[in-house]
């Protein structure tokens, strides 16, 4: 056995991966598969009874009414708002981080950015539900109840900016940690200021990290349902329509072709920041 | 780089007032666990111990703690195999696929848990119960596992990386054994990878609500599952803020057992 399994590689290699193979290409990429498959499936109205038989009524459902529409225009620009709030924020505190703290207190930036990652995202969320509640801190250091934002879209993007800030600011910290001192120097040298250098030297170098960074507030936001449920009112992103057709209206083939329009907004999103080598960031 | 002191100062400004916005919403769930108002009227007037006392004595919080650690400590189990076995694979051979394999293996963290969640309860009800297994604490481990995987696997191959072959190679000159070089050269080469990626798969299992959510059975009901549920009853508020509080303060020890894991190298990177 011993010496078989050392003649033959091929044999070592095929034991190192038909389990995990057949966990993660057979049963999940075949799930995946079968959901992609459904999409193209109908709901009998009368009975409720899944018709397998292939048809675009979903797709030209999403495509033709408006309300998807709305639905897909909405989640794009939460998820790249709350992509943009997390940049405009995690470069200064990386910056600050790599940059400018003493190494000691570096070390300890560093765990009081990763503790937060550790807490529960329910707890994060459930957090500014409280604060922003009718009469709660926010509304209170505002000056009375009603006065604060109250639930809604601001607080939807506010909470999931929240919730991904650390992810924006980790990869942007180690993007920086392997910027050397010395091109600073050697750009101060040159004569540039602060600001040139930043814009000249800093920013080309850290692209990857951002789009990196990028890639999850992006993709963690425009999937996301539940802080919208528990923050966003009555707002309704993407998650909830695909939500809500499994559960109350059980079209499972509907939320499935809903379901698609994050994927194919996800890989179009990859490609494309693919080319700045963000994905060998993660 | 040279800063003015000005840029230093507005840097720093904005490097607290980050800290103050990350940390005040965790600081008001703990302040609040004590308020004595059931609807938490701020600022707190009286403060209490007995929403604490009434969390504990709480059957339901118990059981899904309980059944959410059990449904960690699966998902992991299987993560640390799977993930250390394709880990090897990728590191070790040059096969025809390899890097779609490793695209493969981030694609269920990378896709919304939605759409994961909803082809593993389809798979799960049209393969798996007809053979009599219906949905139970075994669909939200299989569900767990599935995107565990990644952390175990980066961890491990990261460290594969960096250790290279030359020490198994110089055992097996030795005379070591297969078995015995896995067991006293590679193992306690890639044990705290493993730790590191275990402790981070059984975080993200235990914070997991979506995929749990279509692939937990009838009666399954993990910790974050129960706070979602209780979230918008306003008679359980206290105890659901004294469950998160008790999860806040939680999440200090895995940042402490990494920090004694790295050891030296954190201690290095101190002075």
């Amino acid at each position: 056995m011993r010496s078989f399994l050392y003649r033959h590689p091929g044999a070592r290699l095929a034991g190192l991966l038909s389990a995990p193979l057949l966990w993660l290409a057979v049963a999940y990429l075949g799930a995946l598969a079968v959901l992609l498959v459904s999409a193209f499936w109908t709901v009998n109205g009368f009975t409720g009874a899944v018709v397998r038989e292939f048809s675009l009524a979903n797709f030209r459902t999403i495509v033709t009414e408006e309300v998807y529409r709305t639905v897909t225009l909405r989640s794009v620009g939460v998820a790249a708002a709350v992509t943009v709030i997390c940049v405009v924020l995690a470069v200064p505190m990386a910056l600050y981080m790599a940059k400018v703290a003493s190494p000691r207190s570096r070390h300890w930036l560093v765990i009081a950015i990763l503790t937060p990652l550790w807490a529960s995202y329910l707890v994060k969320a459930y957090a500014w539900r409280v604060l922003l509640a009718n009469g709660g801190p926010v509304d209170w250091l505002l000056g009375g109840p009603g006065r604060g934002p109250g639930y809604g879209l601001f607080a939807t993007v506010l909470v999931l900016s929240y919730l991904w800030l650390p992810y924006m600011i980790l990869p942007i910290y180690a993007g920086l940690e392997r910027l050397p001192d010395s091109l600073l120097e050697a750009s101060a040298d040159l004569g540039a200021r602060a600001g040139r250098t930043f814009r000249a030297v800093v920013v080309p170098i850290l692209v990857p990290s951002i789009f990196a960074g990028s890639i999850f507030t992006f993709s963690l936001s425009l999937g996301d349902y539940i802080a919208v449920q528990i923050v966003g009112g009555k707002t309704q992103l993407i998650g909830n329509v695909v939500y809500a057709n499994i559960g109350a209206a059980n079209n499972l083939p509907f939320a499935a072709a809903i379901a698609t329009v994050p994927v194919l907004i996800m890989v179009v999103y990859l490609v494309a920041v693919r080319r700045s080598g963000a994905l060998e960031e993660l | 780089m040279t800063l003015t002191g000005w840029a230093r100062w507005l840097l720093r400004a904005v490097m607290v007032l980050g800290l103050a916005f990350i940390y005040v919403p965790l600081t008001l769930v703990l302040v609040n666990s004590v308020n004595g108002d059931r609807t938490f009227a701020w600022p707190p007037r009286e403060l209490t111990t007995r929403w604490w006392v009434a969390a504990w004595d709480n059957a339901g919080a118990r059981e899904a703690l309980l059944t959410s650690v059990k449904a960690g400590l699966g998902a992991t189990a299987i993560a640390l195999v799977l993930g250390t076995m394709v880990a090897f694979a990728v590191q070790r051979f040059a096969f025809f696929g390899r890097d779609t394999l490793s695209l493969l293996i981030v694609l269920p963290i990378a896709l919304p848990g939605i759409v994961t969640g909803i082809a593993l309860d389809s798979a799960w009800r049209s393969v798996i119960e007809p053979l009599g297994v219906g949905k139970g604490l075994l669909s939200v481990v299989v569900g767990h596992a599935t995107f565990c995987v990644v952390t175990v696997y980066n961890n491990v191959l990261a460290r594969l990386r960096r250790t290279g072959t030359q020490m198994e190679e110089a055992s097996a000159d030795l005379g070591a054994t297969g078995t015995q070089t896995f067991r006293y050269v590679t193992f306690p080469l890639i044990r705290s990878a493993l730790l590191a990626g275990g402790l981070l798969s059984f975080a993200l299992s235990f914070d997991e609500i979506i995929v749990t959510t279509f692939t937990a059975g009838p009666g399954i009901t993990t910790l974050p599952i129960w706070i979602f549920n209780n979230l918008f009853r306003p008679n359980q508020a206290p105890i659901v803020n004294v469950v998160a509080a008790v999860l806040v303060v939680l999440s200090v020890i895995p940042v402490w057992l990494a920090q004694r894991l790295a050891g030296p190298a954190a201690g290095a990177s101190r002075t």
